[in-house]
């Protein structure tokens, strides 16, 4: 038997755990091939409890663990990172509870959080830098751990609560969809909701988008004073947030 | 000289980088940190200032037929680049096929074929890193008929041919030995202990059929007697406490290195 095809067998056997599958093996093997086996189920088992301690609160560890088993059951984990495993299980969620949308996203909050807790580095703007800016050219670009999450229930709610060991809200839609941003501001991963304009704009961030296009478009969407005091607003906020890189 | 170290863990980063540890090297899982950024590589840039650091992986799967994985050889590159380690090291199995990863040092057959896959790939790593690097030895559950070698004349023979050097795990071969049945004494003669630069020590627990490599316990006697075995014969080793799980504080791990280095023969303790 070649190296390559007893990999193979072995594989086959911790996949199903199928008599047919331990059967490649010589039967004083069985008791290893046993440890072997509970041991690839519970670190895949373990790094889902571990990726997602929301989501697992919120739904309890029954059924938390019963969607687990069904990912592990259909999809093998193929990358070298453990952690990359745990990208698949929000929509496993969202697969195996059609009917309680909050928690498929509440699972890909935690998700995007971790993500953005070990992205790259960036050095964001500082208040002080932002007098040396020439703004008629300036343009803004967003640090590299920021992503865009569009929600339908009060998952974000359900999050905050659970992180501050309070009740949680009752799982509600909500009227229109929402974005939240999601980035990390030095070692600390975040998240708000942003509102439709500042949406928009955020989208057009990820590639630079001119200040002073900033400006034209908060004019044209709320006059001109109004659209001014937003861009200055805001300017501050996403400051203050750790948002802002590289302007040039 | 010998010198003494102890695997980093989350629950000792505030005392490694506030208090001076007496340790001489800390030993990191090499793939909790070949990521993009944030707070895990900023601590490790920390504690490198402060310790030498022993890169330590799991991943690397050295024993698939399959080849490695250039993307975690480019990831871990960068990581030896940017740390400057004291040894990169990985263990002596296999945890992936193509398309799947089973994140378990899965054990070898002893054959020719695969010690010419092993070799090829740990010499592809070695050239990636432009360095030689530490082969451990696992602890095993299954072993297999068609092994033509015992692991010790495998690892020797690796070490020949590769020009890499040896993590010996003491308690790897204590578990290995009670679950397949052969003398831990023999194994250790069979070794290159010449080739051999870190020790790991650590605890196992006892499963239904099979002694368990769990790293979750002291490091019980009869690996305490295995290691004084060892630590006669070997030449200068870097030695650590290796404890992944039920992490207790520092001061008892502490306790283990000081039980470590009472051991050494009297000739090399001052």
């Amino acid at each position: 038997m070649s190296l390559l095809v007893l990999q193979s067998d072995f594989r086959a056997w911790l996949e199903t755990g199928s008599a047919q599958a331990s059967s490649a093996f010589a039967p004083e093997a069985q008791p290893g091939l046993l440890v072997y086996q509970n041991n690839y189920r519970a670190s895949l088992m373990a790094c889902l409890e571990e990726s997602f301690p929301r989501t697992l609160a919120w739904i309890g560890g029954r059924a938390f663990r019963s969607v687990a088993a069904t990912l592990i059951d259909a999809r093998p984990p193929d990358s070298w990172s453990l952690d990359h495993y745990a990208a698949h299980f929000p929509v496993a969620l969202a697969k195996a509870l059609p009917d309680d949308p909050e928690v498929a996203e509440l699972a890909t909050l935690e998700q995007a959080l971790t993500e953005a807790f070990v992205g790259p580095d960036a050095v964001a703007l500082t208040a002080d830098d932002l007098s040396h800016i020439n703004w008629d050219t300036a343009v803004l670009r967003l640090v590299p751990t920021a992503r865009m999450l569009t929600v339908t229930t009060n998952a974000a709610a359900i999050w905050s609560a659970l992180a501050s060991d309070q009740n949680p809200p009752a799982a509600a839609a909500l009227t229109t969809p929402a974005q939240l941003l999601i980035w990390r501001a030095e070692y600390t991963s975040c998240f708000r909701a942003l509102d439709r304009i500042e949406d928009e704009l955020m989208g057009d961030m990820d590639n630079g988008i001119a200040f002073v296009d900033v400006c034209r478009r908060l004019i044209s969407a709320l006059g001109h004073a109004e659209g001014i005091m937003t861009a200055g607003n805001w300017l501050g906020r996403w400051t203050t947030d750790g948002l802002l890189i590289n302007i040039a | 000289m010998h010198s003494f170290g102890l695997g980093l863990r989350k629950p000792h980063y505030t005392e490694f980088l506030g208090t001076e540890v007496p340790v001489d090297f800390v030993e990191v899982i090499s793939e909790n940190f070949m990521i993009d950024g944030g707070r895990p590589r900023d601590i490790l840039r920390q504690v490198r200032e402060r310790y030498p650091v022993a890169l330590h992986g799991v991943s690397m799967s050295i024993g698939s037929a399959q080849g490695l994985d250039r993307g975690y050889l480019a990831r871990l590159r960068a990581l030896v680049g940017e740390i400057e380690p004291l040894f990169v090291s990985d263990h002596l199995s296999w945890s992936s096929t193509p398309g799947f990863n089973s994140h378990d040092l899965l054990p070898l057959p002893y054959t020719a074929e695969a010690l010419s896959i092993v070799c090829a790939n740990i010499g592809q790593a070695q050239d990636a890193l432009s360095r030689n690097m530490l082969i451990e030895n696992p602890s095993s559950y299954v072993s297999f008929a068609q092994s033509e070698m015992t692991e010790w004349e495998f690892l020797r023979a690796v070490s020949d041919r590769t020009g890499c050097d040896l993590l010996l795990d003491v308690n790897n071969i204590y578990v290995s030995a009670v679950n397949h049945g052969f003398d831990p004494v023999a194994y250790v003669a069979g070794l290159p202990l010449d080739r051999v630069r870190q020790v790991h020590l650590a605890g196992h627990s006892q499963g239904e059929n099979l002694l368990i490599d769990t790293h979750d316990k002291p490091v019980p006697a009869p690996v305490w007697s295995l290691f004084a075995h060892v630590i006669e014969r070997a030449g200068p080793v870097a030695v650590m406490i290796e404890r992944d799980d039920n992490i207790p504080p520092l001061t008892d791990l502490l306790a283990e290195l000081v039980m470590a280095r009472a051991l050494l023969p009297r000739k090399v303790a001052a």
